[in-house]
């Protein structure tokens, strides 16, 4: 990134009166504007690497989250090439993989190791990171009309936290016997035993400990954002007049914060187990050709901290997908979005709900039966804010005046995976049918379909509808458009099928199938999906390649449309390329409601801004 | 050498894309921008209809080819499996109904509701009626689907009727073992620092006269009579394993330390499912369904569901474990005093014929 770039943007800055920016005259300013000059100070080191201006820190976010995205998804190629083509060797396998893959077959242990680090790394540092990562901080301040975070340095350190974490993963993919192989969910004692498997070596400590790391940055973060939207809203941004991005982000940031430390203390003894001679996960072990001395602990007591962090987990990735979604289906339907205070109410249904149901991942461990069922009636009960928040979608894009640009494809691309992953989640939160579907096939299609494909597909729409802000310049939209339709028809020819050898017990994790009596005829099916997955992680590298290449040569956002989606929100009324602080004078205050898409004959525009008072006689919504 | 003419034609795809990209954006310059957009967003209205057909045709081929693969596996051998069966179907219809509503309407309302220069968009920004009705008629359903699976939960998950057939299955990296009770008809006591891989694989409690008769099958195979209702009694050696049997629709962790069960009744016998699959290599089998290490894939057993006579037979021909792991001392065995007496001395007849 050039410092060039950025720098011409200043120069903009100055003529910035937007359509939305008609407020500039009421100084309200509850900040002072000591920000926007400190920007001149600044030298490469402190504006592009040890940044604390959320917008920059967002983008580090970002692009962090891509790296690992493709360092994820090319894992993912290359379990496939094994689970297309068992027979075969491949001599890409081998350049890559080296002694893991000696002839171009790969390794079952190193197979092991690659669905691990893909699972954590997309979970963790792609969906977790780089979604909300990005997303919080580019859009709370921005959009609640704040200057910064409320603490700048903390976000800068939960960036930093959180590149650490990655450097540590990254490590542990050389380390002589092999990252972490114990599935993504690393359950004890396998991943407690070095003598039971060849990653639960040292890769197994260093994915631990970048954990950790993972975790206070995701701290550092969450409680920057629960601040930060709480204290720092600008005049007249009442909670009930902020957009739902900020409601999810919020949301996410609470989850976040409550669930994450029990995964650290989940770790934390997990490494006493390992280390220090303890038997909180270890009973009665016979491993090696040797009786453990380890007695009365419990490998089930591992999955309930683990699963307590685990399930919220799944909402953390998915609700700032839905809170993205839902700002850009109204905005590119040119249409309020539908029950907005249903979707909050649900959001926070979802929230608390998310707390209560992480058992449904432990059916088949032999728990109580009671307890069993009390988890089934709660897992099906977070349905139905869900079910709330996709009907108010589809009448959001009712009778609107759709523009396909490339974030509202990608909007209803979200909206149609969420519904297709999320239905099949009504078979795996009932424990009777749970009991034949769990870890099989079945299992991988809901989840990459609901918080996989779908949630990258709020990732993508955001991305697309908030690169103009980020950059001042579009991204390309042939490439877009090419971008949506394989990856949309991809995702359901890789998953869809799935469902069908989950209904017939193919189980996961299996690095081979041939020996299968039961599993063996779906050879040919198995390759398809393998192809299907190399045409859509190319049309991936498609989308990195266009973000990149739009930075420095995309259509430029102009003087004269500085909010080219027609938004409301607040961020479009900062200048093109806004500075650390954001506004260049006082912080506009706020009037009205998010979503007041209507006619506004004062203008002569179909979408009125927050920052607009209400004419007279309007009533508030 | 081909990896870098791979990345080459990559990249030059990619920049031809792209190219053709700044050309649409330049022609949208030359026509103007509106119109330009207005016919594209036309054309995009009519892929969402596209994508909509391309989606459930999709989804009808892949019906018609997957049926056929997992056909022989839609045949449930368990009473347990026939009411899986049945509550998968009601899922199926509730969720399927919502799911071909919901995803025609996404996309019926993208086509309808383009932006094409006419179009008013409808202020339409809440209705607590709809939100009502669309809340309750989930809850509802849920409740439905709710009241049907703690039904067969709590079915499957009671206690083993009176006389079930107990067979133990331990898991180990990476296979399975198996364990009758023998005449006795008790599962003996187990103690894992008795382990040893010569001749005590599960760690059996001498000590323990229940477990002087106990057969124990090192490659795990699990014999099942058919209509008769069977108990497993779980555990796992070294680290969680997972028995997994798909056909009978039944699983349950295999967890150190812990010791789990399940119950069921198989109703076909491997014979008659040969006959109904027309397959005549078919073989029900028991798959470890939780990563447990490199040789995960690969911890198969085999379970063979026959009639009682057939399984009688079976049983004859098997000898106890500790039988085989005390070779001299049952040679030399002419008066042992106790209450194992009787049992060596049965089992002996046993095998003896």
């Amino acid at each position: 990134m050039s410092n060039e770039t950025h720098n011409t943007g200043h120069e903009q800055e100055v003529e910035q009166h937007s359509h939305g920016s008609t407020t500039h005259d009421s100084s309200h300013g509850h900040h002072h504007d000591e920000h926007h000059h400190a920007e001149h100070k600044e030298h490469f080191f402190t504006k592009y690497v040890f940044s604390m201006d959320h917008k920059v820190i967002s983008r580090q976010f970002l692009i962090t989250g891509m790296f690992w995205a493709i360092a994820g998804g090319l894992m993912s190629v290359f379990f496939r090439l094994q689970l297309g083509f068992p027979e075969e060797t491949f001599q890409v396998l081998q350049t890559f993989l080296g002694d893991w893959a000696k002839g171009g077959k790969m390794d079952p242990e190193m197979y092991y190791g690659l669905i691990t680090i893909h699972g954590t790394v997309l979970v963790f540092f792609v969906l977790t990171a780089g979604l909300s990562g990005t997303f919080s901080n580019f859009l709370i301040p921005l959009q609640i009309g704040a200057r910064d975070m409320a603490s700048p340095f903390l976000n800068m350190l939960s960036y930093w936290f959180f590149a650490i974490a990655g450097v540590v993963m990254f490590i542990s993919l050389f380390v002589h016997t092999g990252p972490a192989s114990g599935g993504w969910t690393t359950y004890p004692p396998l991943s407690a035993l070095k003598e039971a498997s060849m990653g639960s070596g040292i890769g197994m400590d260093l994915w631990l400990v970048s954990m950790a790391l993972f975790i206070v940055s995701s701290l550092l973060g969450g409680l920057n954002y629960i601040v930060t939207i709480l204290n720092m809203r600008t005049k007249g941004m009442s909670m009930k007049r902020l957009p739902l991005t900020i409601w999810a982000f919020l949301f996410t940031a609470v989850l976040g914060v409550l669930s994450f430390p029990v995964l650290l203390s989940a770790a934390v003894l997990l490494l006493f187990d390992r280390h220090a001679g303890t038997s909180f996960y270890l009973s009665e072990i016979f491993v090696a050709g040797q009786a453990l001395p380890n007695v009365g602990g419990s490998a089930i007591l591992y999955q309930h901290l683990f699963w307590f962090l685990g399930h919220p987990e799944v909402y953390i990735i998915m609700l700032p997908a839905m809170g993205m979604a839902s700002e850009i289906l109204a905005t590119h339907a040119r249409k309020p979005i539908f029950g907005y205070f249903a979707m909050v109410i649900s959001i926070l249904g979802i929230t608390v709900l998310a707390f209560l149901v992480w058992a449904h991942h432990m059916f088949v461990t032999g728990m109580s039966p009671f307890l069993g069922g009390v988890f089934v009636l709660l897992t099906l009960l977070i349905a139905i804010p869900s079910a709330v928040k996709v009907f108010n979608w589809l009448v959001t894009i009712w009778k609107g005046n759709i523009r396909f640009t490339n974030p509202m494809l990608f909007a209803l691309g979200f909206v149609s995976l969420f519904i297709s992953g999320g239905l099949t989640g009504l078979f795996l939160g009932n424990s009777a049918l749970d009991i034949h579907l769990h870890d099989t096939y079945f299992v991988i299609a809901h989840f990459h379909i609901v918080m996989g494909i779908s949630a990258f597909f709020g990732m993508f729409a955001g991305v697309y509808h908030w690169f103009p802000k980020m950059y001042g310049r579009f991204m390309n939209k042939t490439l877009g458009y090419i971008h949506f339709f394989i990856t949309f028809i991809g995702a359901y020819v890789i998953f869809w099928p799935m469902h069908y050898e989950g209904v017939a017990g193919m189980p996961r994790r299996y690095y081979d199938f041939s020996s299968w009596e039961s599993f063996k005829q779906f050879a040919e099916l198995n390759q398809m999906i393998s192809i299907a997955t190399i045409v859509v992680f190319f049309a991936q590298l498609l989308f990195v390649f266009n973000y990149f290449i739009s930075i420095w040569r995309g259509k430029k956002v102009t003087e004269d449309n500085p909010n080219p989606w027609g938004s409301t929100t607040l961020e479009w009324t900062t200048p093109i390329k806004p500075g650390h602080g954001n506004w260049e004078g006082p912080i506009p205050e706020v009037h009205r409601w998010a979503y007041d898409f209507k006619d506004n004959p004062a203008e002569g525009t179909d979408y009125v801004m927050q920052t607009t008072p209400l004419r007279e006689g309007e009533e508030a919504h | 050498m081909s990896g870098l003419l791979l990345i080459v034609l990559v990249a030059l795809i990619f920049l031809v894309l792209y190219q053709l990209g700044r050309s649409s954006e330049m022609m949208a310059t030359i026509q103007g921008e509106e119109a330009f957009e207005l016919k594209r967003n036309k054309w995009l209205g009519y892929s969402m209809l596209a994508v909509w057909i391309i989606l459930m045709g999709g989804i009808y081929w892949c019906h018609l080819y997957m049926m056929p693969l997992i056909e022989d596996m839609l045949i449930a051998a368990s009473d347990h499996g026939a009411n899986y069966d049945n509550m998968f179907m009601i899922t199926l219809v509730v969720t399927g109904t919502v799911f071909f509503i919901t995803q025609f309407l996404c996309f019926w309302f993208a086509f309808r509701y383009r932006n094409n220069g006419k179009n008013k968009p409808v202020f339409f920004a809440h209705s607590n009626k709809l939100e009502m009705i669309w809340t309750t008629v989930p809850a509802l359903a849920m409740a439905v689907l709710v009241a049907y699976g703690l039904k067969a939960w709590f079915k499957m998950t009671s206690a083993a009727p009176e006389g079930a057939q107990k067979i133990e299955v331990v898991g180990k990296q990476f296979n399975w073992i198996s364990r009758y009770p023998g005449p006795d008809g008790v599962i003996g006591k187990k103690y894992f620092k008795n382990i040893n891989e010569q001749d005590n694989i599960l760690g059996l409690d001498w000590n323990d006269p229940a477990t002087k008769d106990d057969i124990v099958i090192p490659t795990g195979e699990i014999r099942l009579v058919v209509n008769k209702p069977v108990e497993l009694i779980i555990g796992a050696r070294d680290v969680i394993h997972d028995v997994g049997l798909a056909h009978f629709r039944m699983k349950m962790d295999a967890v150190p330390g812990i010791t789990t069960r399940m119950w069921f009744t198989p109703t076909i016998t491997s014979a008659e499912m040969k006959q109904k699959t027309g397959n005549p290599d078919f073989v029900y089998e028991l798959s470890c369904d939780q990563m447990c290490g490199r040789g995960h894939y690969s911890m198969r057993a085999i379970v063979i569901v026959e009639t009682q006579e057939e399984h009688d037979k079976w049983l004859a021909g098997q000898t106890s474990y500790y039988s085989q792991s005390h070779p001299d001392e049952m040679k030399k065995d002419a008066a042992p005093g106790g209450a194992t007496e009787e049992k060596i001395e049965e089992q002996e007849t046993v095998t003896m014929n």
